[in-house]
């Protein structure tokens, strides 16, 4: 017994040359399209002003100006307070949905999804023209009411905004941990006695904490990192702002803004750590597969009252903006009232003609990105979890920290990295749309990754033994077993990639080259920059959200079907 | 310097020539960095590809500052022929870094200056194809639902009525908003200017960071009052925006402008462009109601409306103010990094003593009191102390801090972060003082 222990562990501490190798190579494109490019950038940190000596005295400077440390306490209050509040929306969604009979349940994931795709600046005025100070509620309010609310006004507007924004990371991975819970341990628990309650707090929350874990972390360090939303309610004493004014004005010679974007990185690294460690040394796979995951329940009259008002009640807070970005594409005139004066279709008329070109590039740059990010995230995944190669982690914390990189500091690095490479037609290699891409990919893989390093923390190791035992190679288990169940946090993490490198624009606009290169977000940014752009420029985000909503069902869909013929087979 | 001039001209004209005589009829693709709206370029380039088939435009959208970026990160291998945007700083920058290549164009009927304001770089790197004046713009519906008055000057928007109603965008991320900034500074001299900048930014609601943050929030009444160029009022006007605008007595009018790029890879068709964006064709296309920019060709505005604003014959404009663009151009960074350091990131403090002081002077008003008015004078010197004078502004040293001078000395955070003490004491002082007056007025 004690042999076989021991020749089991022995052969887990071992790595195939296969996997060193997949090792490598992830570790060389990490470098090539991540590291360096950013260093040769993020160098100025460290360097002395008018030479190029090494020094921390910017380090120092940081640390001793007030407006810095201020900013560096708002970013984690405002952080840690989105996480809370993003868990109070999509608590109850995921939970409603994957452990009930719910009808629509396919239908609500992906409105539940939808905030994460709101198109760059269209979105912040259609969220003004609701929730501003001068927006259809706060002048309703006022007009009956004689008072108003501050929804989008400093620190706390901040957290109302990005909680909204960022709460599907959380329901997404969370309801993919969910439908992934070996139904046998809830079966167990309830026949020793526990129901209601007591069983989601100490059974069927603890068993799907990787999930909840994985979107709480990305929560927390995409509120840290992000820059628009605070730039939007005009929020600059926050860490990322600062570093982003910095960088693009009179700050671009200055070492400062290049040691915010370290600080940047370093507190995600931190902060993805810190959730690795809070799941170490416990164990969350199951082995049992096939159950279909938790047992849906049929809800009580009352029940469903309760639960459908629930989930009514978020998803109108969550989409409001989306109704916001619909009128707003229909309006003419839309100022100072509570809806627009009158409505046309004009705009979606002005776009029609381009905006096919931009929907193609879309589709093939987020579609590539998300393919690139989710073979990365499993194999990166795996070599963390199932091997013991040195330095594992490593690759694990370089991709996330992609997260806390700002798009424009990305942009600049490919463009000195490849702009002096050219191709065989004499055009420099960083004007190839491939570019876009890989940017796209790498800013994005933080949430492939986590999606399925969270999935493959519930797959108990004894199957892919089981089927060593049978005789299967390394690869074929992978192809075999472990693919096919992760398939769940696969798809999630292709979503999310997927559709958020659909709306990215900070580095892309640093990347695009010409029009016919350009993706839907380029097309958006260019329309939002005039008055009367601002129809045409809503009318294209709504071609965005309805096209991403679309892709996001699909997938939903599948879900489902592959569920529903496991369960079938059960 | 005439004569210099002259001579310069001279060069360039018989260096045209000579190429021209070489050159091809202009055709291919021109490629054109700019930060002008699609409702801008798009016109634009339909009328050019018009004139001139067989050449096509290739437009690449990017804000002024990543524009001047981009150039100088792809420089080794350029593939960009023009650069087309509206603040002459920027142009000034590129031509300073190598990175515009000299043009004569050869269009004629275009003056010397607007208003006070040479057209043309005087050594021929970039040319002036529309001027744009800076004032105030403001909703119509949003003035009226909370009684503002009509604003007419700068100073207007100092008064307590305007409090906490008004835009602008941060100097240093708009090259638009640093020229209203400078002018002010040199309309009314450094310390004078630098009182009339602060007591208005009393009353900011927001300071954005991009140009078109202010209009976006005025056209949708979340703010009632902007800072802005004339044109983002003219545009919104013409879309049907309940906004107005105003030129103030103390500001001027600027061009927008075009270069060649330095090793243009098409320099015959970005040429053309230049000729075509100068030719009467080319001039009457900014008057459409999605650009409404002021052409430089005077003749142009016998086709526009008797209400389009014309620099060239409305005397408010011949009484603007000479813009010195190697003054602002010298302390650029000082003066957008003083904006920031005392006004952007202390405007929570500098709204507060702001407050107390309209509420002393509605007091002085029911009830007049030496004592407090004393007090509040002394409040508002404290506000409009400067750690810098004029003289130190433009000094070696403080621009070495900002341009990443290769030679040692202050840091930028560390200039900044005395800057930051200097306004958060004087704005802590002025606040006591300024609760002290109010309760002396009641």
């Amino acid at each position: 017994m004690t042999a076989i222990l021991a020749t089991v562990s022995a052969k887990r501490l071992t790595a195939t040359p296969g996997q060193i190798a997949l090792a490598l190579a992830i570790a060389a494109f990490l470098g090539l399209f991540l590291v360096l490019p950013v260093a040769t950038v993020l160098y100025v940190a460290f360097t002395e002003k008018g030479t190029s000596t090494f020094t921390l005295v910017n380090i120092y400077d940081f640390v001793r100006t007030e407006l810095f440390m201020r900013s560096l306490w708002n970013s984690f209050y405002v952080s840690a307070m989105s996480v809370v509040w993003a868990s109070v929306v999509a608590l109850p969604l995921a939970y409603l949905t994957t452990r009930f009979a719910f009808r629509g349940a396919a239908l609500v994931q992906t409105l539940g999804f939808l905030p994460l795709i709101m198109p760059p600046f269209v979105g912040a005025v259609a969220m003004q023209l609701f929730f501003g100070r001068n927006g259809s509620v706060n002048l309703l309010l006022d007009d009956w009411f004689d008072f108003k609310i501050g929804f989008m006004e400093g620190l706390n507007g901040v957290i109302f905004v990005q909680s909204v924004h960022y709460f599907p990371f959380i329901l997404i991975n969370l309801s993919a941990a969910l439908r992934n819970i070996d139904r046998a341990m809830e079966e167990a628990a309830q026949n020793l006695g526990s129901s209601g309650f007591r069983l989601f707090r100490r059974i069927v929350f603890p068993l799907a904490m990787p999930g909840y874990l994985a979107g709480a972390s990305l929560v927390f360090v995409k509120v840290f990192d992000d820059l628009a939303t605070p730039l939007l309610l005009n929020v600059k004493d926050m860490l990322a702002p600062q570093a982003y004014l910095r960088v693009t004005s009179i700050g671009i010679a200055d070492p400062m803004g290049y040691v915010i974007s370290v600080v940047l990185v370093v507190a995600s690294v931190a902060a993805m750590w810190l959730s690795a460690l809070a799941l170490k040394g416990r164990d969350y796979s199951t082995t049992q597969r096939g159950g279909g995951g938790l047992a849906r329940r049929v809800m009580t009259p009352f029940e469903a009252v309760y639960g459908y008002g629930v989930v009514i009640l978020i998803l109108a807070l969550v989409l409001a903006p989306h109704l916001g970005l619909l009128l707003l594409s229909f309006a003419t005139i839309w100022s100072f009232s509570p809806l627009p004066d009158a409505y046309t279709v004009a705009h979606y008329a002005r776009v029609f003609g381009e905006s096919s070109l931009y929907i193609k590039n879309t589709l093939i740059y987020a579609s590539i990105a998300g393919g690139i990010d989710i073979v990365l995230g499993v194999a990166i995944a795996y070599l963390v979890l199932r091997t013991k190669l040195v330095g594992r982690e490593w690759l694990d914390w370089a991709a996330s920290a992609a997260l806390a990189i700002p798009g424009v500091v990305l942009g600049i690095g490919y463009l000195r990295m490849f702009y002096g490479v050219t191709l065989p037609d004499g055009t420099p290699l960083a004007s190839f749309w491939i570019m876009i891409v890989l940017a796209l990919a790498i800013r994005r893989l933080p949430y492939a990754l986590r999606a399925c390093h969270a999935a493959l923390q519930q797959i108990s190791v004894s199957l892919e033994e089981a089927a060593e035992n049978l005789g299967a190679t390394k690869a074929r288990t992978v192809r075999r077993v472990v693919v096919p169940l992760m398939a769940g946090g696969i798809l999630a993490g292709f979503v999310t990639s997927f559709s958020t490198a659909a709306v990215e624009l900070s580095a892309t606009l640093m990347l695009v080259q010409s029009n016919s290169d350009a993706p839907l977000a380029y097309g958006l940014y260019v329309f939002m920059q005039s008055a009367a752009g601002r129809g045409p420029g809503a009318a294209l985000g709504v071609v965005a959200v309805l096209l991403v909503a679309l892709c996001t069902f699909l997938s939903q869909l599948i879900i489902e079907r592959s569920q529903k013929a496991k369960g079938m087979g059960h | 310097m005439i004569t210099r001039r002259i001579a310069l001209a001279t060069a360039l004209g018989f260096s045209f020539a000579t190429s021209a005589a070489f050159a091809q009829a202009p055709a291919g693709k021109v490629t054109v960095v700019t930060s002008f709206s699609k409702d801008v370029t798009d016109p634009i380039k339909k009328a050019f590809e018009k004139a001139m088939p067989g050449v096509t435009l290739e437009v690449q959208n990017r804000n002024t500052n990543a524009g001047v970026k981009y150039l100088e990160e792809t420089r080794a291998n350029n593939q960009v022929d023009l650069f087309w945007a509206s603040a002459p700083d920027a142009f000034e920058v590129l031509k300073g870094k190598q990175l515009l290549t000299a043009y004569k164009p050869r269009a004629t009927g275009i003056p010397e200056k607007i208003g006070s304001y040479p057209i043309n770089d005087p050594q021929g790197f970039y040319s002036g194809f529309a001027a744009s004046g800076y004032g105030i713009m403001w909703n119509e519906r949003y003035a009226k639902a909370n009684k503002l008055p009509e604003p007419k000057d700068w100073q207007d928007l100092a008064k307590p009525v305007f409090y906490d109603h008004v835009s602008i965008a941060s100097p240093a991320r708009s090259g638009t908003t640093h020229l209203t900034i400078e002018t002010i500074l040199q309309g009314e001299g450094w310390d004078k200017g630098w009182r009339t900048i602060k007591e208005m930014s009393g009353n900011f609601r927001t300071i954005t960071d991009r140009s078109f943050g202010v209009p976006e929030a005025v056209n949708s009444g979340q703010v009632g009052v902007g800072i802005v160029i004339d044109f983002f009022a003219f545009s919104a006007q013409a879309s049907g925006f309940p906004v107005k605008f105003v030129y103030p007595s103390v500001t001027t009018v600027v061009p927008a402008n075009v270069g060649i790029v330095t090793n243009a890879p098409n320099k015959a068709a970005a040429e053309a462009f230049i000729e075509f964006l100068l030719s009467p064709n080319g001039q009457e296309v900014l008057l459409e109601p999605g650009i409404r920019r002021l052409p430089v060709n005077p003749a142009v505005y016998a086709k526009a409306g008797a209400d389009y604003p014309n620099p060239f014959t409305d005397p408010r404009f011949q009484k603007m103010i000479g813009f010195d663009v190697d003054k602002s151009e010298a302390r650029t960074a000082v003066v957008d990094t003083l904006f920031d350091q005392l006004i952007s990131f202390q405007l929570d403090a500098l709204k507060g003593v702001t407050k107390t002081l309209h509420e002393v002077d509605a007091a002085l008003a029911r009830k007049p009191n030496p004592q407090a008015k004393a007090l509040a004078d002394e409040a508002r010197s404290l506000i409009a102390a400067l750690p810098v004078t004029e003289v130190q502004s433009a000094s070696a040293e403080l621009r070495g801090a900002f341009s990443g001078a290769k030679e040692k000395g202050a840091r930028q955070a560390e200039v900044e972060s005395q800057w930051a003490s200097f306004a958060r004491d004087n704005y802590g002082k002025a606040k006591v003082k300024a609760d002290e007056a109010l309760k002396a007025a009641r």
